[in-house]
Formats: structure tokens, C-alpha cells, sequence
């Protein structure tokens, strides 16, 4: 504790000078003052992506889904709910990148926080978007509130997945006040409504050491309440397999595996982030080496719990192979899914576990070809959680057409659920062209206080 | 000392027991209020079984059945007092027939592939012989697809059955993943199905209180319940030519498959009765009786079937 004290000391008060100052509030206001042609390219292309998607929901909504939708009665559930798992998933992004790490001093955590909490609410509301989608009366939406019961998981889910995405919201427009501010006083040339915009989420921000006060307290009991309620949410989305009696799901491990491969999509979503953002946005000053050093550590020790929690889930019944799990697993490990299966191992978990430890790989662009790896492999990791075991239920499937035995996502699906990952970009990059991405405050306060570590890290 | 304690309690039993047993004439004679107002007596004397299973003379007039017409008041969400419906499936006669299948179909309005009840061919072991295996939903005592449901349109029924409310229902198809035995179906609205739904609105669901026809929500079979309570055996019992299918009323302790009846006890007890994956703690109400020494020998089918998409 004493040794703490006199470390702090020894760092708190190293000064940065006025002119430092400006220049980074230039460089971090930068992508707002000005979108290239580029940004607008690339905005419009998601526009198009989003319009495609509901264009294929309007099809898919008015036509009969049996002719628009690969589903069948033994694979009821499909590429929509996997989607939905896998952004539940990334939205956990938010509790890993900015609340632990805040909460444990990890000082590297300040140009990162706001990147990873505008990504968890982007993901959470797509995951609700997903679900919507996968549902066979979505006008009858409103009667989870007119009708609901609570011995029902979804209703949890629900519960726990509205009280995260508020929690999540408001955590990330606190910390966000006194940048309004300096957005509002040193932005030019932008509309009246945007500097008005400014003006009312500023909240009559002066920096009076009260406001600092109180602002801090209450980022700070957010950031303690939003850890709790992200493991929750996925491990209740977990649960909505576990608490059903199919052998694939049928484990005591589930919510641990859930939120263990959350956490590693975190860090590799982080990585692949940090790593365009930088570059489109010239950060290269705030988004440094250092940082791809230290989330490559943390993508081995991600990917080695996540593999933890793996042997448990596939190697323990593999070892017994009871007649239950049997078709199943044999399924995966060397039956029809089983390169599938093995790819999403070895790009997934086996290279994230053991490349990084190598530290040239930690280098911005091995790693994050590395990180970008581990995101698509955990997307398709989804994919096969929820699908395969479906075709393989406890009594045979027999007498059915062929669509009804093996499931591949439609036209229609797949355009929506791309439609879901451009709508994810669009908020981020949305978001990013209005406010600041990286907390002009907090890396300013990080300057002052933990400079050893952020300035002169080697 | 013992001996006398065990003997009061005996006489304890049988007298709870004769309670039982005139609650339930009061119960016949409740519900003969209920649906068919008031009926004078015939002076007939017909013989009913009590719930403990004991033989007692009443007048026909209050077994009456229930009329359609007071039927149709009925809460479907509650169940038909005084039932307990149950189903028997002895594998020892059934030859693959299918005649429930089309009976099934025909009752509910619905067209291959969907199948409110299958005809499996099913091996348990390496050597042990192959059988058919007619599956329909068990209507489970411990039901785990109702108890997922969010919004309370699967549901348990006091006479046994789980019912679905198709106008409740949001389509989520948490139930389907949770019923162990894949016997609900969703309706994805396949364009024949529909096109045919749409002709036969008039005389769809002869059987059911709700309306399996809708689209995005789930259906499945539910003992057909409306015919259940008039006394008409669900189709596909009385369509079986080989009489596998007993249906019943576990508080009357009988089964039938419209030729024959049986006690359901002791049908349950000489041949073994069993239910299908026990362990899985569903507790449902379909029993099966072993295929042994079967009323015909086991011959694969030759013809496919559903294989248009
Ligand atoms: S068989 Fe399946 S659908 Fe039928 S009651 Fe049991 S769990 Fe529910
Ligand atoms: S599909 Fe319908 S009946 Fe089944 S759980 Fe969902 S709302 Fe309930």
C-alpha cells in the first residue's frame, strides 16, 4: 500500500505543458471537424448494406418464411440466433476494455474506453435486432410485456440485457459531458444543430471542481454496476440453451464458456478496432505499439481460458462419449461439420494462445490480422454451438424432406445478419464522426497522472 | 398394538376412499348442471368406475356427456374437469400402417411433411430387433417446454393435456428447443399449406381449441381435446387397423382403442408399460407396451415418404 502511495507520488505531478494540450485536443477532435471523401464513401456503403437488410427483412417478413428462410421444425433455430449470441458476446467488449480495466489502474485503458463502450452498445442493440428477426410474430412483440413470465429465460434476458444496454448508455454519455464541452468551444464550421447537440449534452459543463467530483462518483458506481450485469447477460444467454434438456447444451459450464469466449472476442474485437482507427483517423499517437503489446498478452491469457473452458465442454463428454453426446460430438470432431469445426479451434483459440507470445507478432499488423482471425472464427464458433446439435435430437429424424435435415442460411439470412455487422459500423463510425472516440479528458488525466506507463512505455 | 394401528388405518384409507368416491358422483352430477342444465331422471341405472376403482350403479342422466354447445365455454386453458387423458401404445402391433399419420393430418388440417404424430423405425440396441415406433407429443406431466415459454401460450391443462394458444403465441421456438422428443412444429407457412389452410377455414380444427392453422407460431398434438371431451377417440386411434393406440382417462383406469378396453393398470402392469426416456424426468402421459411377441413380424418400408420439399 505504502509502496503505491510513494509510486503515485512520484508520478502524479509530472506536468504537460499548455501546448501539449492543444495539440492533442487538434489530433482527437480531428475526425470530427473533418470527413474526407473516403469517410463518406464508406458511410454510404454501410447505408446501402443497412437498406439491403431491411429490404430482405421486408421480403422476408411478407412472403412465406418457409420459401425466404432456410428454417425447418428440427433446426428451428438458425443463423439469426447465432448472430444474436455472437453480438450478446462482443457487447461484453465494454465491461473487459474499459470497466476492468479502469477498475484495476490499468492506466492504458484511457484512449481505449469509449472505443469499447460505443462498440457494446452498438452490439447489444444489433442483438436485439437479431432476435427480432429470428421471431416468427414480431407484431406480437409487445406481449413479452403484456403477457410476460418471469420463469422464462428469455424474460431474463430481456431483463438483464435492457438494464445493460441503459447502464451502458449512460456510462458512456457521462464521460462524454466535459468532452461536449470542448467539442462545443473548439469546433468550427458545423451546423447550428450540432453545436446545439453540443450544447444541451454538455449539461452546463464548466469543470468546476464540484461538477469533476461528482462526475467521477458517478462514472465509477456505473463502472462497478456495469461489470455484474455483462456477465449477466451473458451468462442468461447462455442459459437459454443450458436450461433446455438437448444433450449439446446440457451443461453446468455453459455460463462460464459463454462469457470465458466473450471476453476473448472482447480483446480481439478491441484489436481489430484500435488497429483502424488509428489509421483512418491518424491516432497513431494514442492508439501506440504498446497497446497492441499489451492486448496481445491479453489475447493469450483469453484464449487460454477460453480453451480451458473448451476441454471441459467438448473433451470431458468426448472421453465417455455416452450415447447422448455421441452423435454430436462424432458429428463435429470428424463427421460432416468437423473442418468447420477444427478450423474455428485452430484460428480461434490455438493461434490467438500461442502466436502472441512471440513478440514481434505483437506488432500492429500481425496482430491484428491475428485478432481479425479470432473474430470471425467466434462468430462461426456461434454458428456451432447452436446449429449442429439441433439436426442430432434425441429421437432420429426420419420421413423428411432433405431441406429438414441440414441447414444453410438463406439469401434472405445471410443479407440480414450482414446487414446487422454494417449496422454496427455504422453506429461506431457514426458515433466517432459527432464525438470524440478517444476521451480528450481522460487521456489528458492520464497524461498527468500515469505518464510513466502511457509516455514511456518501451 | 402394531397390528391394530396398521388395521385403523386400513379402515382410515377405505373410508377416505368411499369419500372419494361419492366426491366424484357429485362431481358427475356438477358437471351434468353445467352442460346439460337440468336434466330429468331416466330411472336408468348405468355402472361407472369410481376413482379408487370401485363399480357404482348410478343414473344414466348424470353421466350424461357434456353438449357441444356448453362445451364451447369452456376455458380452453383450463382443461375439461374431472379428465385425466392418457395414451398407450402397444409396439407389439403396430406394422407401420401410417393410417394415424394420414388420420392425424386429415383431423388437423394439415399437409406431409408436417406430422403431429411420426411412425419411427427404431433400434435400441446392435442385435436387438427393429420396431416401429408411433410418437406423438407426450403431453408431459412435467412439461419443459411450457415452463420456457415467455408469454404463457404453451400451457398445462388440469385434464392432462398441454395446449397452445395460437393467438398468444410470439413465435420465439423456445419450446421446440426444449422438448426433448422434437414433437412440436412450427408453421413457417409453407405456400401448399397455406393455400390449403385458407380453402378449409370453415372446417379446420374439428377437433381443437385453437387454431393450429396460424402462421409464425407453433403447433402440435394435443390429444384433441374437443373431441376428447364429447367421447370421440382422437383419429388416429380410431384410425389404426391394427388398434395400437389405446386412448383413456387415467381417473377411470381405462384405455381404450375403440374395439377393445382395458384397465389401464393392469394392462400396464401384465405388459411392462413404460414411458419413453423416463430419465429425462418429462413424466408423460404416453406409455408404451414392449414389441414383444408381435402381431406381425418387422418389415422395412418400402415406400419414402414427405420427400417433397
Ligand atoms: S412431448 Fe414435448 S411438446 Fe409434448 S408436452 Fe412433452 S415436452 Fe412438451
Ligand atoms: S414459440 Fe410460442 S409457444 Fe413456444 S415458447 Fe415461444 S411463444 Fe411460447
Amino acid at each position: 500500500m505504502s509502496e503505491k502511495i510513494i509510486n503515485e507520488e512520484k508520478t502524479t505531478y509530472e506536468t504537460f505543458t499548455q501546448e501539449e494540450y492543444m495539440v492533442m485536443k487538434g489530433d482527437l477532435l480531428r475526425p470530427v471537424q473533418h470527413i474526407g471523401k473516403w469517410g463518406k464513401i464508406w458511410i454510404g456503403f454501410l447505408i446501402a448494406v443497412c437498406l439491403a437488410g431491411v429490404y430482405a427483412y421486408y421480403i422476408q417478413e411478407t412472403k412465406s418464411k418457409y420459401v425466404t428462410v432456410s428454417l425447418r421444425d428440427y433446426t428451428m433455430w438458425g443463423v439469426y440466433i447465432s448472430n444474436f449470441v455472437f453480438f450478446v458476446a462482443l457487447s461484453l467488449i465494454g465491461v473487459l476494455m474499459s470497466a476492468v480495466l479502469k477498475l484495476t489502474h490499468f492506466e492504458w485503458y484511457r484512449p481505449l474506453s469509449r472505443i469499447a463502450e460505443v462498440i457494446a452498445v452498438a452490439a447489444i442493440m444489433l442483438a436485439g435486432v437479431s432476435i427480432v428477426a429470428a421471431m416468427g410474430r414480431p407484431d406480437r412483440l409487445h406481449y413479452l410485456l403484456l403477457h410476460g413470465r418471469i420463469q422464462s429465460p428469455i424474460v431474463w434476458d430481456i431483463i438483464v440485457i435492457l438494464t445493460y444496454v441503459t447502464t451502458s448508455i449512460i456510462l458512456l454519455f457521462i464521460p462524454m459531458i466535459p468532452s461536449m464541452s470542448t467539442c462545443k468551444n473548439h469546433l468550427t464550421g458545423k451546423p447550428k444543430w450540432q453545436m446545439k447537440m453540443y450544447d444541451i449534452l454538455s449539461f452546463g459543463w464548466e469543470g468546476t471542481p464540484a461538477q469533476w467530483k461528482s462526475l467521477k462518483k458517478s462514472v465509477k458506481i456505473l463502472t462497478v454496476l456495469v461489470i455484474p450485469l455483462g456477465v449477466s447477460i451473458h451468462t442468461v444467454t447462455a442459459w437459454l440453451f443450458a436450461t433446455t434438456l438437448r444433450s449439446e447444451w446440457d451443461s453446468t459450464n455453459f455460463g462460464a464458456y459463454f462469457v470465458s469466449g466473450a471476453f476473448l472476442l472482447g480483446v480481439a474485437g478491441m484489436i481489430v478496432a484500435i488497429s483502424v482507427i488509428r489509421k483512418t483517423y491518424k491516432l497513431e499517437n494514442y492508439l501506440t505499439p504498446m497497446h497492441f503489446d499489451k492486448l496481445g498478452r491479453a489475447l493469450v491469457m483469453m484464449s487460454f481460458i477460453y480453451i480451458y473452458f473448451n476441454i471441459n465442454e467438448y473433451l470431458v463428454p468426448a472421453y465417455k462419449m455416452s450415447g447422448l453426446h455421441a452423435n454430436h460430438l462424432i458429428n463435429l470432431f470428424v463427421g460432416e461439420e468437423a473442418l468447420f469445426y477444427w478450423s474455428v479451434v485452430l484460428f480461434g483459440m490455438v493461434i490467438p494462445a500461442t502466436l502472441p507470445l512471440i513478440p514481434a507478432v505483437r506488432k500492429p499488423l500481425p496482430l491484428t490480422i491475428i485478432a481479425f482471425g479470432v473474430v470471425i472464427a467466434a462468430w462461426f464458433k456461434r454458428y456451432l454451438i447452436v446449429i449442429p446439435g439441433l439436426a442430432h435430437p434425441y429421437l432420429p429424424i426420419q420421413d423428411v424432406p432433405a431441406s429438414w435435415k441440414h441447414y444453410t442460411p438463406s439469401l434472405i439470412e445471410m443479407t440480414i445478419v450482414a446487414a446487422t455487422f454494417a449496422a454496427m459500423l455504422l453506429i461506431v463510425t457514426i458515433f466517432s464522426r459527432f464525438f470524440p472516440i478517444i476521451s480528450v479528458w481522460e487521456v489528458a488525466e492520464g497524461k498527468l497522472e500515469g505518464k510513466d506507463e502511457i509516455i514511456n512505455y518501451k | 398394538m402394531k397390528e391394530e394401528k396398521e388395521e385403523s388405518n386400513r379402515r382410515n384409507f377405505l373410508k377416505l376412499g368411499l369419500l372419494a368416491g361419492t366426491a366424484t358422483i357429485a362431481g358427475f352430477g356438477l358437471k351434468n348442471k353445467i352442460f346439460a342444465g337440468d336434466i330429468e331422471e331416466t330411472g336408468e341405472k348405468v355402472k361407472v368406475l369410481t376413482t379408487d376403482g370401485r363399480v357404482v350403479e348410478v343414473d344414466s342422466s348424470m353421466v350424461a356427456h357434456p353438449s357441444e354447445a356448453k362445451l364451447a365455454q369452456f376455458n380452453v386453458r383450463e382443461g375439461i374437469p374431472g379428465k385425466k387423458f392418457i395414451m398407450v401404445i402397444d409396439l407389439a402391433r403396430c406394422a407401420n400402417a401410417r393410417k394415424c399419420v394420414e388420420g392425424c393430418q386429415s383431423m388437423h388440417g394439415m399437409l406431409p411433411p408436417i406430422e403431429y404424430i411420426k411412425v419411427k423405425k427404431m433400434q435400441d440396441s446392435d442385435l436387438g430387433a427393429p420396431y416401429w415406433f408411433p410418437q406423438t407429443c407426450y403431453q408431459c406431466d412435467n412439461p419443459p417446454c411450457t415452463k420456457v415459454c415467455p408469454v404463457d401460450a404453451t400451457f398445462k391443462r388440469s385434464d392432462g393435456i398441454v395446449g397452445i394458444d395460437s393467438d398468444r403465441c410470439i413465435g420465439c421456438k423456445f419450446c421446440m428447443a426444449a422438448c426433448p422428443y422434437s414433437a412440436r412444429t412450427f408453421n413457417f407457412g409453407r405456400p401448399e399449406q397455406k393455400e390449403f389452410s385458407e380453402k378449409h377455414n370453415a372446417d379446420k380444427d374439428k377437433c381443437c381449441a385453437t387454431k393450429s392453422s396460424t402462421e409464425g407460431t407453433v403447433s402440435k398434438c394435443d390429444f384433441c381435446p374437443e373431441s376428447s371431451a364429447k367421447g370421440i377417440l382422437p383419429s388416429c386411434v380410431s384410425e389404426c387397423p391394427n388398434g395400437t393406440i389405446f386412448f383413456g382417462d387415467e381417473l377411470e383406469d381405462a384405455v381404450t382403442n375403440g374395439e377393445e378396453t382395458f384397465r389401464l393398470s393392469e394392462l400396464l402392469k401384465k405388459r411392462a408399460g413404460y414411458r419413453q426416456f423416463e430419465e429425462l424426468g418429462t413424466k408423460p402421459r404416453v406409455y408404451y407396451l414392449p414389441p414383444v411377441e408381435r402381431n406381425f413380424p418387422f418389415e422395412e418400408a418400402t415406400e419414402v415418404h414427405n420427400q417433397v420439399e
